[in-house]
């Protein structure tokens, strides 16, 4: 904050200057404010321009979701979900072609197709007597209607079994968070409140994994889940939650250590044993960064798609979305609406979620970020 | 007498026990995850470094023997390994300079005080993060498309590129178009490079100015130094990060390694290995190397780092 400060007043001044100068008293009265606002508006139309480009696949996602298979193959069509336009005319469905006539374009319904000249009615004026226009009908435009193709996202539900994979990635989702949140509750609350000989080495150690590669683990690790017999179900992606990990330890432990102590040792003099601290004492004062957790893990197994891929590759109905939806786009590729639909369907709960609870999140990741 | 030494002494036993019984609780209470690191970590990181030395594969058609170095060696061999080492240096190259200086870049932008409606700026800044990867892939995938319907071509072409490059299936252009694909997920590294540029104490800008530095001098005396630490963070994070780098090219191409192998990146042949041909004594070997790549380049970067990261407490 304080270092925004110091720059708009820096900028401010100098802009006045160069303006005090240049135009004379009158226009000099509030040179501050005004060189700030030519500042502000610049400022902002680089920001909003970025953003735009930033965020256009959501655009291009969304209008190709609701788009027919047709209009997506021919070249030249609206950039907004559309079907080539119709009129009914005495019984039958003509289409309508851009026609230009005297300069003008219009928008009229091929009755007579012909190479030489061609016969059209007026879709404003279907009783007047049928124009005529000279040149190949193959010459001109389609005119188009704006029609979004909301069935897509229900075509998509069936085919990719949509509320099953719902349900996976919820239920992994869900459990994986409850454990996490217990299990990094009682490591962080260990690692903030007790002096023990090795602390500071294992908690080295322990942020130490942040860095180590998937790669070095995985191999035994998965050949451990196959002798147990667990390839096949969700333990290999819920069990581990359990046990705590890096990046939630240290958020915890971070938030624990600004709790004051004064209260931890209230509780003790009144007999309160260490657990029990910790269930009346911290986490009534830590659950924004319990909701913190909570949001990050949802995230995180959300978007797991490693884990799911090689533990649940032979059971479709155990995968989660993220899986599913790859597997969709192996069947499904000649269909970019459809996988469009698809990728909406499958972000659409972690983008609302992050939405509602944005500040949560933002201030975890400034202290996973900064503060180690 | 005897009566009021006798708690006296007592009381001095007591802390020794109590700190020892408050420290059997804290191995209590970090105990899942040390049985976790155990279970997960440490012993799979040791397991792995012990099949390298064997012939240990998932059917075990021929019996487990040791089998010294002859893994490395293979390895030192293998053009197919040679070649994936470089698709992962040569998509690093390209993507590393900006995971590092794009978020930095958008985070002064968001920084500015000039900037209206910050706060929504950053919301819609962070939001691809959490948008899941394979949505992410296939999105973009039909961002960068080339048959008319790719809207970053179409753009191209509207500012007079007659001829933009087919993104996703040039062998030169397939890493660029990767590094384009990855720019959703600047959101944390925004978010980290704002809270540094808030941690800047004003008085250091005011003095600056004293001294007639302007806008640009500023930035560069001042700020930049002073974020170094931040750029330090990111960078190692962003060089573990694209050391392992493969689940992308892996949804995007299934795995094939199209074009022309240029998506065979190194990731990609281990778990190939493992996953595909059941080597686990060779997928082993791969993970190893990469874990001492890993190593030897985070220690070159906190090596490097005493001549450019600049830390405020240690100038005391």
């Amino acid at each position: 904050m304080a270092v925004g400060v110091g720059l708009q007043q820096s900028g401010g001044r100098l802009t006045g200057l160069v303006r005090r100068r240049g135009r004379g008293r009158a226009e000099s009265r509030r040179p501050a404010e005004r060189g700030d606002r030519s500042k502000s508006f610049l400022v902002t139309l680089i920001a909003v321009l970025f953003l735009a480009a930033f965020l256009s696949p959501l655009l291009r996602a969304a209008t190709f979701a609701v788009k027919s298979t047709d209009q997506i193959s021919q070249p030249g069509s609206p950039v907004y979900p559309a079907d080539p336009a119709t009129f009914e005319y005495e019984g039958k469905l003509l289409d309508v072609y851009n026609v230009p006539i005297d300069g003008a374009t219009r928008e009229l319904a091929l009755l007579q197709p012909g190479r030489a000249e061609s016969q059209f009615v007026d879709p404003g004026n279907p009783a007047g007597p049928p124009i005529t226009w000279q040149g190949s009908w193959r010459t001109l435009t389609p005119a188009w209607t704006f029609a979004p193709h909301w069935d897509n996202f229900a075509e998509v539900w069936d085919l990719i079994d949509y509320p099953r994979l719902l349900f996976n990635t919820f239920a992994i989702a869900v459990i994986g968070t409850i454990g996490t949140i217990l299990s990094c509750t009682v490591v962080a609350y260990g690692f903030a409140r007790f002096r023990f000989p090795g602390r500071n080495v294992l908690f080295t150690l322990l942020i130490a994994t942040i860095f180590l590669p998937y790669a070095v683990t995985i191999i035994p690790t998965y050949t451990l889940f196959v002798e147990l017999g667990w390839v096949g179900t969700w333990l290999p992606l819920l069990v581990p939650a359990f046990f705590a990990n890096a990046y939630d330890v240290f958020l915890m432990r971070q938030y624990f250590m600004t709790i004051p102590t004064e209260m931890d040792e209230a509780a003790a003099i009144d007999g309160a044993g260490p657990f029990r601290t910790l269930i009346s004492v911290i986490l009534p004062q830590a659950w924004p960064v319990v909701i913190a957790v909570a949001i990050f893990h949802l995230v995180y197994s959300w978007n797991d798609f490693f884990g799911p891929l090689i533990y649940l590759s032979a059971k479709p109905d155990l995968q989660p979305l993220a899986v599913g939806l790859s597997r969709f786009n192996g069947i499904h590729y000649r269909n970019p609406e459809l996988i469009q639909a698809g990728t909406l369907m499958t972000m659409i709960i972690p983008v609302v979620a992050f939405l509602l609870t944005s500040r949560f999140f933002t201030r975890g990741i400034v202290i996973t970020g900064v503060e180690k | 007498m005897a009566v009021l030494t006798q708690p006296r002494s007592r009381r001095l036993v007591r802390p020794r026990g109590l700190a020892w019984r408050r420290a059997l609780w804290g191995y209590v209470f970090i105990s899942p995850w040390i049985i976790g690191f155990l279970l997960f970590t440490l012993g799979p990181m040791i397991a792995t470094l012990g099949f390298t030395f064997t012939n240990i594969n998932l059917e075990q058609a021929e019996p487990l023997r040791f089998v010294g170095l002859r893994n490395y060696e293979k390895l030192i061999n293998d053009p197919t390994a040679i070649h994936s080492l470089t698709v992962t240096f040569r998509y690093a190259l390209i993507a590393l300079p900006v995971a590092v200086a794009l978020p930095f870049a958008v985070a002064l932008l968001l920084h500015s005080r000039h900037l209206r409606g910050s706060g929504a700026f950053r919301v819609l800044f962070f939001m691809p993060y959490v948008v899941p990867f394979v949505a992410g892939v296939l999105i973009w995938q039909g961002m960068l498309g080339s048959e008319g319907n790719g809207w970053v071509n179409n753009f191209l072409q509207l500012i007079g590129i007659e001829h933009p490059p087919d993104w996703l299936e040039s062998t030169t252009w397939i890493y660029p178009g990767l590094v384009i694909m990855g720019v959703w997920g600047i959101g944390a590294g925004v978010i980290i490079y704002l809270a540094g540029l808030k941690g800047i104490p004003s008085e250091l800008y005011d003095a600056a100015r004293i001294d007639g530095a302007g806008a640009w001098a500023s930035l560069r005396n001042v700020t930049i130094p002073l974020m170094s630490p931040v750029v330090f963070y990111t960078l190692v994070l962003a060089v573990v990060e694209v050391l392992q780098y493969f689940l992308v090219p892996l949804v995007l191409k299934n795995g094939t390694g199209q074009p022309g192998g240029s998506t065979l990146f190194y990731n990609l042949y281990l778990y190939k290995n493992f996953f595909a041909f059941q080597d686990m004594s060779y997928g082993a070997t791969l993970a190893w190397v990469l874990f001492a790549i890993t190593l030897l380049l985070t220690l070159l970067l906190f090596w490097g780092a005493r001549r450019w990261v600049y830390y405020a407490g240690e100038a005391r």
